[in-house]
């Protein structure tokens, strides 16, 4: 085993005890976060679609479950079953669209889940959860016609998204619906930064569920990045004097 | 949990852990297994767009069926997706396939992108309405900035101070932005291997 590899293995193994051990801490008396507005909006969107017989429509991206990218996607699949438990049984339940075969499957199965947890007997729609285009802009093109057509009142694009998310912020917001965007692409994120009135910018992506009281295991992972990252920038300014005074 | 979620979390975590550890340590036939697993997953991630393609072909044939607003564009989508599909699949019908490319496909990608460019301006120009912050002036006054200084100019060609002090920070920002992601990325494989996201269903 190399250097690299041990310091991955490490990262890792530090990672999983720390997560551990907050989600355990986060049970006898949970954090408090910063404000995050977007999360906020989301939240009374959510009672909005509910109150008001009016749908709610998540776009998980391209990112594909066995690349880096399913990660954005990941957290868009527990942001989904969070919102599907409480909108299933609402006049028009919670649909998904994704660029992914994996994404889109996941999402079906999500969306199956948090309605069986509500109404275990209610039968389930397999179209809530739709494949809408292998490449970008086929996903995009495809995506459009369910934020125009199917009477969506909030659009939450979380997920890996290429700059042709600016495509369906641009249609979400003709039909004058309320959209969330995160993406863990950065010119993506540069366009969704200046397209949307509340941008959820860099690993506020993964911070959905936690702010959505998804569990303590959101929660904790929140705190253990913020550990890292303390470490990193540490690392960094260690390494950066290290390297003025001649001994790197 | 019921048993079949049970059965399912207990795969998914006991693949995560095999395939994680193969990843970093060589210990006896674990990367062997790993790189199995993961051959198997693109096999899967495959098919899954096949299955995907027929929930697409789905929702669009329920949508013709129950004469929704709009049935038309599915109707379009599923004659030329038929058409498309027979002229790849079919041998030596070369010519039909480079007309359907050539003359569908790629220009509706470049009109798409043309689009794009539009709306991306539009964005700019609208977000000092949206939000009227230090930041906002600031995300504006840098792509001003990179626009300036990355332009080849008549004479003087590029301005090498400012594309090289806009290139010198957006390299600082961009790595600082994506070793969040990356952290947020391990978290997020971390709390699937703990089971704690099912992305595969159940409670």
């Amino acid at each position: 085993m190399n250097l690299t590899s041990l310091a991955g293995l490490g990262i890792v193994l530090v990672s999983a005890i720390l997560l551990a051990v907050f989600a355990f801490l986060y049970r006898r008396s949970p954090f408090v976060f910063r404000k995050i507005p977007a999360f906020s909006r989301l939240r009374q969107a959510i009672n909005f679609v509910v109150e008001d017989g009016t749908r709610l429509h998540i776009s998980l991206g391209r990112g594909s479950l066995v690349t880096p990218f399913g990660a954005a996607a990941l957290s868009g699949l527990s942001l989904l079953r969070k919102i599907g438990e409480t909108t299933s049984l609402s006049d028009r339940p919670t649909i998904a669209t994704s660029g992914d075969g994996l994404v889109s499957l996941a999402a079906q199965d999500t969306l199956r889940a948090s309605l069986e947890a509500v109404a275990p007997n209610q039968p389930f729609n397999i179209l809530n959860s739709r494949f809408t285009g292998p490449t970008p802009f086929s996903y995009a093109a495809g995506t459009m016609p369910a934020i125009r057509d199917e009477g969506v009142a909030t659009n939450v694009l979380i997920g890996n998204f290429g700059v042709e998310a600016a495509l369906l912020v641009d249609a979400a917001e003709r039909q004058g619906a309320l959209i969330i965007a995160a993406s863990d692409n950065l010119p993506a994120q540069a366009v969704l930064y200046a397209a949307t009135k509340e941008p959820v910018l860099g690993e506020e992506l993964y911070a959905a569920g936690a702010y959505l009281q998804a569990g303590a295991f959101h929660a904790a992972s929140l705190r253990v990045q913020d550990i890292l990252r303390w470490g990193i920038i540490a690392i960094i300014v260690v390494g950066a004097l290290l390297k003025l005074v001649g001994i790197l | 949990m019921k048993l079949k979620g049970l059965f399912s979390t207990a795969i998914a975590v006991i693949s995560g852990m095999i395939v994680l550890v193969g990843l970093f340590a060589p210990i006896a036939l674990l990367p062997v297994i790993s790189s199995l697993f993961l051959q198997w997953a693109s096999i899967l991630a495959g098919i899954a767009i096949l299955i995907g393609i027929f929930s697409m072909f789905g929702t669009h044939l329920s949508k013709i069926r129950q004469r929704s607003k709009n049935s038309t564009y599915s109707f379009a989508l599923l004659l030329f997706f038929l058409l498309t599909f027979f002229a790849s699949a079919l041998p030596q019908n070369t010519l039909l396939e480079g007309i359907l490319l050539n003359n569908i496909m790629i220009p509706v990608e470049v009109s798409l992108m043309a689009l794009l460019s539009v709306s991306l301006v539009y964005a700019s120009a609208r977000l000092l309405t949206h939000r009227t912050d230090l930041k906002s002036i600031i995300f504006i006054v840098t792509a001003l900035v990179t626009l300036i200084g990355l332009t080849p100019w008549p004479v003087i060609g590029t301005l090498p101070i400012v594309s090289g002090l806009v290139q010198m920070l957006a390299a600082g920002g961009a790595r600082g932005m994506l070793i969040g992601i990356a952290l947020g990325t391990l978290l997020t494989g971390m709390r699937v291997i703990f089971g704690a996201d099912r992305p595969y269903g159940g409670k």
